[in-house]
């Protein structure tokens, strides 16, 4: 059987490409991509503890990854919503264009 | 039968009305102020109408007076209420009907009607024709009041009332500097009485509690409080009630213009004539003598049987010799009118005397007599100087007999009237006069009263002859042609020479109808009075005295027209005499160098304390605390202001450095936040590790 630290290794590459993509990407849309993997990067996370845990017989984990890839797409749905509204109004979808709130 | 009080409360009586007599003129008075642009008719017919109304409620209040007197009843109707309760005092007010009222009324009320009609005429080209007539009813309603006041405090605000307008009117032509002052020196003149008329009343007050004259035998006039007064004594040997009754007498000749405050009365002619006829003529001027006759009772306090009272004697003596005093002036005075004021004075000095020695009746008939052969010869002289083109000088007249034959007739009926004409036409001035004189003749005291009185008699009869001769006969030396004035004028001068005929009837030896009826007797027909040979022989005396006055001034002055320029006949006689009656006896310049002087002098160290030594005070003040505002204001702005301003200043240069962290672009605060996540994930590994 696959040992724990494997799972733990595959997520934390996932979460850190998204989070380099995230910092990086100018495009919105790439941005958001980026939050999607590491957010998914945490539901793997959250699949592997449950399955190595003292009670894998319960599906407290299963749960909670359904639940946070719930709210994950609803982020996803508020995201683009939010993207398709800048760019109506800005005609970009280029973040660092976004700097309307600056001090 | 003695005097007896009743307290009216039926109220329709002509008592409870009593008071709608001076309203209604007051009233009238105060619509006429407040019409919003002059309305000269408006003004009129209120004026005209509201004294003819009174009149009307006076000769209802007369009428009721001489029935009552026809039952026997000598009454003293009164109306009494409170008006000001403090504590325990009652200050009360209340108006009163007697025999006395009920003649002042008539005659007020009757003069002042014809009076009113007789401006007409005369103001007629005045501009200010509607003040003039609100002020006129104002007066008529104020002395009005004088007259029922039942409360020495009521008479004194209508006597005060009085003497504003008295004050107005003087001043009526503003304009002209000598009418202002005029005003102001009649203004202060009888302040000066007033001030002691005040302190008596107060005294009174505070003696007896009460101001009411007459209130159901609690009055300050009936015999409980006089007693009062007796038995207090005051100084110099006075009683309370004596130096009271003096005190209201300094009143009172302030007022009726009684040496040595006469000063103000001859500078009053500077108001309209019709002012001069009704104020300080026949009316007003008559409230001294009227007040003393109302406080008579306790003038009288303390009189033995036949005797006389310090207070009493007083008044003769000051009558006295006011009447001898003016008469003396008037003989050397060239202006129709002034001629005529030191006339009045003279003749109120008689009035005074009158009641000094003979008691109210004798006092009051030649007031009542007086007020209309007066009002008479000042309206006769208003006609003269509105014929003449407003030429006062009687040097500068003459021969007017001819130009005004109305004026002429109805003003020689006044001057005979005023010199006491007796045999054979008998004016009503020589009923009156005679009747003073009797009372001089008989007076216990001293007999030179009744001399200094004889003496005015022919000084009177002098001068009125002089000026008689001088406006009337002789040529004409004015510049332009004279002219008779308006029947609206003349009426009334026809009416007033009526009375000045024939009102001494009622007051004559034979039927002394006007005593009783003010002393509550019963008069009867008694030809015996008269023909008595010491009162033929007192008749016979006034008789000669008047007509050797008339005759001496008739060969002097009579149809001789001299020059405006030349010295007067008596001027070359006497040239020193002559210059000190010409100056008035320099009463004036003796003022002028003591009291006004005085006066001046204070006034001068109160202005002087005032700029000098008050104002440096204020400005030093005034300097400190400027000084301390400047300090203020420079701290405020240097430190307080300062150190805020610091603050603020800082606050926004630490606010921009902050603001600089805001860059507004996400993946800045995201990369921050994963920063800080690594190293926190560091810290906490380095942590465990241990």
């Amino acid at each position: 059987m696959t040992p724990l630290a494997s799972y733990l290794l595959v997520a934390a590459l996932l979460f850190s490409i998204g989070l380099a993509g995230a910092l990086t990407r100018r495009s919105a849309i790439l941005v958001l991509i980026g939050i999607e993997l590491m957010l998914n990067a945490a539901n793997l996370n959250l699949i592997a503890f449950w399955r190595y845990g003292p009670h894998p017989e319960a599906l407290t984990g299963m749960m909670f990854a359904i639940f946070s890839i719930a709210v994950a797409a609803a982020e996803a749905a508020v995201g683009l919503g939010l993207v398709i509204h800048i760019h109506r109004y800005a005609h970009t979808t280029n973040l660092d264009a976004m700097n309307r709130m600056k001090g | 039968m003695p005097p007896q009080d009743l307290i009216i409360s039926s109220p329709f009586s002509i008592t409870q009305m009593l008071w709608l007599i001076p309203a209604v003129p007051v009233v009238a008075a105060g619509v006429t102020a407040l019409l919003r642009q002059p309305k000269r008719r408006t003004a009129v017919t209120l004026a005209i109408g509201s004294v003819s109304f009174s009149l009307l409620l006076s000769l209802v209040a007369f009428v009721h007076m001489v029935v009552r007197w026809a039952e026997g009843f000598c009454v003293h109707e009164t109306v009494n209420f409170t008006w000001i309760q403090v504590g325990a005092t009652n200050v009360e007010l209340g108006w009163v009907l007697d025999p006395l009222a009920a003649v002042m009324l008539v005659m007020v009320t009757f003069v002042s009607l014809l009076i009113f009609i007789y401006s007409t005429g005369y103001m007629k080209h005045d501009e200010n024709y509607t003040h003039f007539f609100c002020f006129m009813s104002l007066f008529a309603g104020s002395m009005l009041g004088v007259v029922i006041a039942n409360s020495l405090l009521l008479l004194f605000m209508c006597w005060e009332l009085v003497g504003l307008t008295s004050y107005l009117l003087i001043g009526f032509w503003y304009q002209k500097p000598s009418a202002a002052a005029a005003a102001k020196k009649a203004f202060l003149t009888t302040r000066v009485g007033d001030v002691f008329f005040l302190l008596g009343m107060v005294w009174l007050f505070a003696q007896t509690g009460t101001l009411l004259f007459y209130n159901g035998g609690t009055g300050s006039m009936e015999p409980e409080a006089l007693a009062g007064l007796l038995a207090q004594p005051a100084a110099l040997g006075l009683t309370a009630a004596g130096a009271i009754s003096l005190l209201i007498f300094a009143g009172a000749a302030g007022k009726s213009g009684q040496f040595p405050l006469h000063v103000w009365l001859p500078d009053a002619m500077e108001g309209p004539t019709p002012v001069s006829a009704l104020i300080h003529a026949a009316t007003m001027v008559a409230a001294g003598v009227y007040l003393i006759a109302r406080v008579y009772p306790l003038m009288q306090a303390g009189a033995l049987a036949g005797g006389t009272t310090t207070a009493l004697t007083v008044v003769t003596w000051v009558g006295a010799s006011t009447a001898v005093f003016a008469a003396l002036i008037a003989v050397a005075q060239n202006d129709i009118k002034r001629i005529l004021a030191y006339s009045t004075i003279s003749q109120l000095g008689y009035m005074m005397a009158g009641l000094g020695m003979g008691g109210v009746a004798v006092g009051m008939f030649h007031l009542v007599t007086h007020a209309f052969f007066k009002a008479l010869l000042f309206l006769g002289a208003g006609s003269v100087i509105h014929g003449c083109q407003d030429e006062q000088d009687v040097r500068r007249m003459g021969g007017l007999k001819s130009d005004m034959p109305l004026t002429f007739a109805t003003y020689s009926i006044g001057m005979l009237a005023l010199c006491g004409f007796g045999f054979p036409l008998f004016f009503s001035g020589f009923w009156s006069k005679d009747g003073i004189l009797d009372a001089a003749l008989h007076w216990s005291v001293a007999k030179t009263p009744f001399y200094m009185l004889v003496l005015g008699a022919l000084l009177t009869a002098f001068y009125m002859t002089r000026q008689v001769a001088y406006v009337f006969f002789g040529h004409w030396r004015g510049h332009k042609p004279a002219h008779e004035s308006p029947a609206v004028m003349t009426v009334p001068l026809a009416i007033l020479a009526f009375f000045a005929m024939t009102l001494g009837l009622i007051g004559t030896p034979a039927w002394q109808w006007f005593s009783a009826f003010l002393e509550g007797r019963s008069a009867c027909f008694d030809l015996s009075r008269i023909v008595y040979p010491e009162f033929l022989a007192l008749m016979g005396t006034s008789t000669v005295v008047v007509i050797l006055g008339i005759v001496l001034s008739w060969r002097l002055y009579g149809d001789r027209s001299p020059k405006p320029e030349q010295p007067d006949v008596l001027e070359k006689a006497a040239p020193l005499v002559w210059r000190w009656l010409r100056n008035r006896l320099y009463v004036d310049e003796l003022y002028e160098v003591t009291v006004i002087a005085y006066y001046g002098w204070w006034a001068w160290v109160a202005d002087w304390l005032d700029r000098r030594v008050w104002g440096g005070v204020v400005d030093a003040v005034a300097w400190a605390f400027r000084g301390w505002a400047q300090l203020n204001r420079f701290l405020d702005s240097n430190v307080v202001d300062g150190s805020f301003d610091k603050g603020c200043d800082e606050l926004a240069v630490g606010g921009g450095l902050l603001a600089r962290v805001q860059t507004g672009r996400v993946q800045t605060y995201l990369r921050v936040l994963a920063l800080a996540v690594m190293v926190l994930a560091a810290i906490l590994i380095w942590s465990s590790r241990t």
